[in-house]
């Protein structure tokens, strides 16, 4: 980047897709907005390099300071993205694959809605991470999101597949409404966790300070999380949703909690 | 004001009988004329079809549920609005459009009229406020009388002249059109947490029952003389086995006759009937079918009825109805989101999302009981194409349905190559024998056109292209003289009109819309009735004991009303 936008830079057709099979003056060309007003790539960013035929050849490097620009990568299918800066909202959102790495913190709604891919964050998040759109019942589907720092609240919000991995600790609200996916969370949650949630899997390594009412402890077992293994404490939940039964066995969603 | 010529289309209009003619139709001062001067413009409409402009007698397009489902559906908007085109306003929304793509869509459609099909009488405002907001199309709404307090009451002791007396006040008061009539007694039921799901269940308190209530409202509205007949949502909506409902509620209608100057011939409109024909005890493949003939057999026998079919269109869709325990039943099926809201003394209403997934057998199931509808329909003119926007599908999608019926080659397509359990709905339902069914582009015309526009007793002002008419016109792709073997074109032609015009200002030109602006009405009627101190005082009296604003603010006020049209209709005259 070499000029800041007076407000933020919606960024959405920052893509592989977008830049695949295209030259340095066509990439230059491609619309950001700040506001309502349209600017093209070129006057806020020196372009080098050269695009692959297809997204998934393609691999994008944004830097300087990108801390005021949102939705890069948005929808993307393939290829690969670093952004070595912290980045603004809507990173990765929606994306349907490739790789994202974001070399600094990211801010909220990151993931949100994603599909498949891999999308790496080297820092901290905000809220609304791999959650599902306002109003949508329909998350996460699939991928894997990863938070090396802490994140906030409302994490995994209606998610259905895919895999969210914090490294750090979690405010609130995490899996809300789930119904399925994985989070692994290596911190500590403050509270909230698998509210409303029906099917998938939680691991906790660190501590919850308020549990759920409708968790119920069933045993202690052994689980490999992310490469490690430890003892952990297996909840199931949420007690005051429906549980539907596949194979005569009711399905719940598991809550571990490492001893 | 500018004089047009629509040059040498094949004209349908089934109010004069003409099928296809090749003949121009003139239009000045915002009326079709017999002839216009040389300094007319010309509109080339060689080899297309020409027709009135459309009328939807039942969409939910402006007033209170539909904003809660807006309001509450931010994913119907996302990446599924498109970008705005540059002369006109930005448009938001799939299947609860705003009310800016609500004109828009329907002007692409050709249609000029659009009947808000529910309006909750204590907030009439905001319906008002909403057709001021749409453009191009004039719309008039229907209040909602099936659960109200004051009828239930007077209905309970047959005193129909004080019903007509209250009725009228209302109508006058919210700048009403007709009456509507939404799960009788049920919704009202349901403030206990209850419902009716036949006809001669008892309603907690008022102790009254739906059939009770609908031959009331029969009654009232003949005593009324009013241009439309009841409008009817009957009980048991969206239930396996709910046909037997159907039936007893449809029979209702026998012995009574239409009392009117507007040329309506039908006492009951029952609206999105594909809802109500459902047989069997469960939505298993293995129970449910469609009962569809059963009901068309009634209803081809019985002039006293008219219907709309209430089409499934097979998207991911919004339902919103004034039947409260059916939303609430509907929501605890597919576990989604919910809004429930009761209107004190008068109705009630819910809002649940509702895809209607190809993937699964009911729906497709359903969408061929929609279609059954209009396939077994004998006087196409007694059965209208709708697709109760947005429950069934949204209205934007009728150029699909159309498609569907004018061509057996699309739905049988659709049968094998969309519906993953194609041969259980045909199993189960009728399409199977009215595989080779195809409409006609008149009986299109009378279902879309002056079929509607005489159930609604406004045939002089919609519906026709007679000369002295309203001139609103629309001009299609489609040539009758050569109708296209890809039936993909019918959808493509009559969503997107060549031309339209609207009280005879050029709307859409060369399929866009050029003109948005021109003025558009709200059609109202306004009831006379002798003077009934008795209901005035039963007015005053519920205002001061139940209702929780005050009697001199309940009345839509003028400026509400967005270039009002009134129909007057004098009963002491």
């Amino acid at each position: 980047m070499v000029k800041q936008p007076q407000l933020f830079l919606e960024a959405d057709l920052v893509t592989p897709d977008q830049f695949a099979g295209k030259s340095i003056e066509a990439i230059g060309a491609i619309e950001i907005s700040e506001g309502k007003v349209k600017y093209p790539l070129a006057s806020f960013a020196k372009i080098e390099g050269a695009s692959g035929a297809t997204a998934a050849e393609t691999k994008i490097v944004l830097n300087g300071d990108l801390t005021r620009v949102k939705r890069v990568g948005q929808q993307m299918t393939a290829g690969e993205i670093v952004i070595n800066s912290n980045v603004d909202m809507y990173t990765g959102g929606w994306m349907k694959g490739g790789k994202i790495t974001v070399n600094g913190n990211a801010d909220s709604f990151t993931g949100i809605a994603m599909a498949d891919g891999e999308l790496t964050i080297n820092g901290n998040c905000q809220n609304h991470v791999g959650s599902a759109y306002r109003g949508d019942w329909r998350g996460m589907t699939g991928g894997v999101l990863r938070v090396k720092g802490n994140v906030g609240s409302d994490i995994g919000t209606f998610m259905r597949g895919g895999t969210i991995i914090v490294g750090g600790n979690a405010f609130i609200h995490v899996h809300t409404h789930g119904e399925g996916g994985t989070i692994i969370v290596k911190g500590n949650i403050e509270a909230r966790v698998g509210g409303q949630s029906v099917k998938g899997d939680i691991f906790v390594d660190g501590k919850i300070d308020f549990m759920m009412p409708g968790y119920k402890y069933v045993e202690d077992v052994e689980k490999d999380v992310d490469g490690v293994k430890a003892v952990y404490a297996h909840y199931i939940g949420d007690l005051g949703e429906r549980h539907p039964e596949t194979k005569g066995q009711k399905v719940f969603t598991n809550l571990y909690l490492k001893k | 004001m500018t004089e047009y010529i629509i040059k040498n289309g094949c004209v349908i209009d089934p109010t004069q009988s003409i099928n296809g003619q090749k003949m121009d139709i003139c239009i000045k001062d915002g009326k079709i004329v017999d002839k216009v001067s040389k300094a007319a413009k010309v509109i080339d409409a060689t080899g297309k079809t020409v027709m009135a402009g459309g009328v939807d007698i039942h969409s939910h397009v402006a007033g209170p549920k539909v904003d809660a489902g807006r309001l509450f559906r931010p994913e119907d908007k996302l990446f599924k609005s498109p970008n705005r085109k540059s002369n006109l306003r930005m448009e938001m929304g799939f299947s609860v459009p705003s009310v800016v793509k609500t004109g828009y869509d329907y002007a692409r459609m050709g249609y000029g009229f659009v009947m808000e099909a529910a309006m909750p009488p204590l907030e009439a405002a905001h319906v008002h406020e909403e057709i001021r907001d749409t453009p191009i199309i004039d719309q008039a709404a229907m209040p909602v009388v099936g659960n109200n307090w004051f009828l239930l009451e007077y209905f309970k002791n047959h005193e129909i002249e004080n019903a007509g007396a209250y009725t009228s006040w209302m109508l006058n008061a919210t700048r009403g059109y007709a009456l509507k009539c939404v799960n009788p007694g049920g919704t009202e039921a349901w403030g206990w947490g209850l419902n009716c799901i036949t006809i001669h269940d008892k309603v907690p308190y008022f102790d009254i029952t739906p059939a009770e209530i609908m031959k009331g409202l029969i009654e009232t509205n003949e005593y009324l003389r009013l241009p439309h007949s009841i409008h009817v949502h009957t009980n048991n909506l969206g239930n396996p086995g709910n046909y037997t409902t159907t039936l007893d509620t449809l029979k209702l209608v026998e012995g009574y006759k239409p009392n009117n100057d507007f040329g309506r011939e039908q006492v009951m409109h029952h609206t999105h009937l594909q809802f109500h024909c459902y047989g069997g005890d469960s939505f298993k493949s293995s129970s449910f079918e469609s009962k569809s003939k059963e009901v068309m057999d009634y209803v081809n026998k019985q002039k006293l009825l008219t219907i709309d079919t209430g089409n499934v269109t097979l998207d991911e869709t919004t339902t919103m109805t004034a039947d409260g325990p059916f939303e609430y039943h509907l929501s605890h099926l597919n576990h989604l989101k919910w809004t429930n809201v009761d209107i004190e003394l008068e109705t009630a209403a819910g809002v649940v999302p509702f895809i209607y997934d190809p993937k699964t057998y009911i729906a497709g199931a359903q969408w061929a009981i929609g279609l059954e509808l209009s396939l077994f329909a004998k006087d196409k003119d007694r059965c209208f194409i709708t697709t109760d926007h947005p429950n069934a599908g949204p209205f934007w999608r009728y150029p699909r349905i159309y498609k569907w019926l004018l061509s057996a080659k699309a739905r049988n397509d659709l049968i094998a190559n969309e519906l993953k359990y194609g041969d259980k709905v045909i199993d189960t339902t009728y399409i199977g024998e009215l595989s080779d069914k195809e409409i006609s582009l008149y009986e299109l015309a009378q279902m879309t056109r002056s079929g509607p526009a005489k159930a609604l007793g406004f045939s002089n002002l919609y519906g026709s292209l007679k000369t002295g008419m309203n001139a609103n016109v629309a001009v299609f792709d489609i040539d009758p003289e050569n109708l296209p073997s890809d039936p993909e074109q019918y959808e493509t032609a009559f969503g997107n009109v060549f031309a339209f015009f609207k009280d005879g200002v050029l709307c859409v030109e060369n399929h866009d819309i050029v003109n948005y602006s021109m003025p558009k009405k709200t059609i109202w009627v306004n009831s006379i009735v002798p003077e009934n101190k008795q209901v005035d005082r039963d007015i005053r009296d519920k205002f001061l004991h139940s209702y929780t604003v005050d009697l001199e603010n309940y009345a839509v006020q003028e400026e509400h009303v967005h270039n009002p049209y009134a129909i007057k209709v004098d009963i002491t005259e």
